[in-house]
């Protein structure tokens, strides 16, 4: 039936381990993983809780096809209340541990409660046990896997871990997994921190063997990879440039967030693109880009796998950094090069490598940078608060400085890493955070990409391009294209990206994989695996649920219809350049019909007949 | 003819799908524990190599055996283990060189890639060509034709003529 059909529950607080079945009832209704934890949490936890307190809960989940042949089946997410937004966190992974999770014999692991010192998840198929994490604490995520490989002897564990920056209290750190995958947004690794919980270590030898209807599931899985070898986009695109590949197209739509969102072109995209990871670096004729990699169960490949130049000025005395590990992906590269101004590759590289060596939010990261050196700029932080830092755009100095205060919780680093909003608001200027619930914004511009607006404003996580990336309708005409620039229809497109999306997220699969799939490819390789007569429709509807669910959860928190809004600047200040010149995102046309096509009230909350249809009653 | 798993390294994602295939093929699970194949990522480099049993045609497993439990498939050329006469003394895999060998506490017996009876599920199931089946004459085929092209004397220059040679020739006549 590919689910596990055990949880691993851990009470940090009594360092308690038990075991228990999955509810299989859930299960049908909210599929596995995102859905399924979701449910888990909003079962389990006052909404209201501290995110950071012991009341909090952290589940990692798997879905029904992670750790099967079903390409890119080896997702995992990390689900709790987040400190940054106060609504539900979701962050999901690829890489190999969620797979390896599976593999042990567990769907999921719920960690309660908070352990009164540092300790470690190690889990061997039916053994777990927490284990003291003194010799990790304090360490970044890349010398603690080192360490914990040393421990164990064992070459084939993996690894889920915090770093120094979540240890320190940023309010966007990740969990990073294999030391450059990672659950990366709304403060999951913080949470995780705040519990002393530094790792989970994990080794899996049993396999998934339960699969409904193995031989129909190898023609199903075959069908489906087909269909990503032959589109342009999975088969040729992303394997080539990796997300990177949309630099110099978001560029060209004139929706490419610039100096903090100021602008909406970047004369340096060229610079920071998928394209020139390619091109021979001047000092050594060597490229930024080593090679693509891919994830567990992957045929897409669209990892990045970089090295930074050793003469450059970050590294040079620094042979720590001369090999390879995670290169730049669009989203880091963007926040951390664009919408600081920056166009230096490598300083980018070397950037995004302490993200993960740190573990560290890239997006929330750059972009808070990027409110910093506004805010620099306007006269309203100075060199007195920056330790002496000429914070200005375009400083790749300032930058890679920063990224090294955050990694550690250092000095100027702290203040970056309460997040834009506290920031902004920290030094007078709240308008100048470009977040939606307090989380920083990706990489699309929503005055040049209108439902994206739509899309960040309602996203139950905060500002997000993977909760519902009509992107990919607006710019990339898949499935088919829609004007960017309009309004029209943009309330039923983000609520169909929305609900498929999530029910993506809840069955092991990555999000990526829907650039050639749709859930009609998707469907037979559920059904196939798991019993429940797994459709479309059903996939629809549980995805309209998942999302609803959320939506409860987050009004259960104290979020209001107040909360579903944009900046300031994006409502009011025309686009500076490019095809949108002049636009704003013009959300007030496109919230009440979303409400309405959602089956929520003009305040945004889902109706009693909304409810009933989809049992959330 | 007889073929070979052809491995390129410089191919390989790291996605492990064969590593599930083999497992499913011979075990009915996808479990990379289980895999007679193995990919090695190796991250400082940037590199990941998938590795396996090349077949040695003087195996040394096989004459290590000492129940004779590793015979020759006459069809494929796979060394194949007798499940039924193994006795899990392991000399096998001290005596393999490569490590290819290896022992399955689940069943006391060893394990080893047989080629699947000559339909390897780990070139069918990868997806970018890094393991492939291909005639055991030719192995290095395409790697030959790869450092062919690249090489300068690959530039026409050994069989089409040139303007020079064409004038030569026409002065000749």
């Amino acid at each position: 039936m590919a689910w596990a059909n055990k949880v691993l529950r851990v009470n940090l607080t009594d360092g308690t381990i038990s075991d228990e079945p999955l509810n299989m009832e859930w299960a049908q209704q909210y599929l596995g993983q995102r859905g399924l934890a979701s449910k888990y949490l909003f079962e389990e936890i006052d909404p209201q809780c501290d995110a950071l307190g012991a009341d909090n809960k952290l589940i990692m989940t798997t879905g029904p096809l992670t750790g099967t042949m079903a390409s890119t089946g080896g997702r995992y997410s990390v689900v709790c209340k987040s400190p940054l937004t106060g609504a539900i966190a979701c962050s999901n992974s690829g890489g190999y541990i969620g797979a390896e999770m599976k593999n042990a014999g567990w769907d999921m692991v719920i960690f309660e409660g908070k352990s009164s010192k540092p300790v470690y998840l190690y889990i061997h198929n039916d053994d777990a046990q927490l284990m003291d994490a003194a010799a990790i604490w304090g360490k970044s995520v890349w010398d603690a896997d080192r360490i914990l490989h040393q421990t164990h002897q064992d070459p084939l564990i993996r690894i889920s871990c915090v770093g120094r920056s979540a240890e320190a209290g940023c309010l966007y750190a990740g969990v990073i997994n294999d030391l450059h995958r990672a659950a990366g947004r709304s403060g999951v690794g913080t949470v995780m921190a705040s519990k002393n919980l530094k790792a989970v270590v994990c080794r899996g030898t049993k396999g998934v063997g339960n699969i409904k209807d193995p031989m129909g599931f190898m023609q199903a899985t075959e069908d489906g990879k087909r269909v990503l070898r032959e589109n342009a986009v999975t088969g040729q695109g992303l394997p080539q440039y990796g997300t990177q590949v949309l630099m110099n197209v978001i560029n060209e739509a004139g929706a490419m967030p610039t100096r903090n969102m100021r602008e909406t072109q970047f004369e340096g995209a060229h610079s920071i693109s998928g394209e020139a990871m390619h091109e021979p670096r001047k000092s050594d004729g060597q490229p930024n880009l080593t090679t693509n990699a891919a994830c567990f169960a992957c045929t897409i490949a669209c990892g990045r796998i970089s090295t930074v130049d050793k003469e450059h000025y970050t590294i040079k005395n620094k042979p720590e950094y001369w090999g390879n590990s995670g290169g730049l992906e669009y989203e880091a590269a963007w926040a951390l090069g664009s919408d600081t101004g920056v166009d230096d590759l490598d300083a980018l590289t070397y950037a995004n490598f302490l993200c993960n060596e740190d573990g560290f939010d890239p997006i929330s990261f750059g972009a808070t940078v990027a409110a910093a050196m506004e805010l620099y700029d306007l006269g309203a932080i100075t060199q007195e608060h920056t330790g002496g830092v000429d914070f200005k755009f375009g400083s790749a100095e300032a930058l890679t400085l920063a990224a090294e205060l955050v990694a550690k919780g250092e000095g100027f680093g702290k203040d970056l890493g309460l997040g834009s909003k506290r920031l902004c608001e920290k030094y007078g200027r709240p308008e100048l955070s470009m977040t939606v619930k307090g989380q920083e914004f990706p990489a699309y511009d929503p005055r040049g990409i209108q439902g994206m607006g739509l899309a960040y404003a309602t996203a139950n996580r905060g500002a997000c391009h993977l909760r519902g990336y009509t992107v990919a309708s607006e710019i990339l005409g898949i499935p088919e294209k829609t004007d960017p620039l309009s309004t029209d229809g943009k309330p039923e497109l983000v609520k169909a990206f929305q609900d498929a999306t999530a029910a993506f997220d809840s069955s092991g699969l990555c999000i990526f994989t829907s650039f050639a799939w749709t859930l009609d490819d998707v469907a037979p390789q559920l059904d196939a695996a798991c019993e429940g007569g797994w459709t479309t429709e059903k996939l629809l509807e549980i995805g309209e649920r998942v999302w609803n669910l959320e939506r409860d959860f987050n009004l259960a928190a104290g979020l209001t219809s107040k909360d579903d809004t944009l900046p300031k600047r994006l409502l009011e200040e025309g686009a500076n350049a490019g095809p949108a010149k002049g636009k704003v995102n013009e959300l007030g046309k496109m919230l009440p019909e979303y409400y309405t096509v959602r089956g929520w009230d003009q305040d945004g909350i889902p109706t009693a007949e909304t409810r009933q249809r989809l049992g959330l009653a | 003819m007889l073929r070979a798993l052809q491995l390129e390294p410089e191919k390989c994602t790291g996605c492990l799908q064969c590593e599930m295939a083999c497992s499913f093929e011979n075990e009915g699970v996808f479990n990379p524990a289980k895999s007679r194949i193995k990919v090695f990522g190796f991250h400082d480099q940037g590199r990941f190599a998938p590795y396996t049993c090349t077949q040695c045609d003087e195996a040394w497993c096989m004459h290590a055996c000492p129940v004779e439990a590793i015979v020759v498939n006459q069809d494929t050329g796979a060394k194949e283990v007798l499940d039924a006469v193994c006795v899990g003394c392991k000399v096998c895999t001290i005596a393999c060189p490569f490590g290819t060998v290896n022992y399955s506490h689940d069943t006391g017996k060893v394990i080893k890639c047989d080629l699947c009876g000559g339909d390897p599920w780990c070139a069918k199931a990868c997806p970018t060509g890094a393991i492939t089946y291909v005639d055991i004459d030719n192995t290095g085929l395409d790697r030959m034709r790869a450092w062919a092209q690249q090489s300068s004397a690959g530039s026409a220059s050994f069989n089409v003529p040139t303007e020079k040679d064409v004038q030569t020739y026409s002065q000749a006549q």
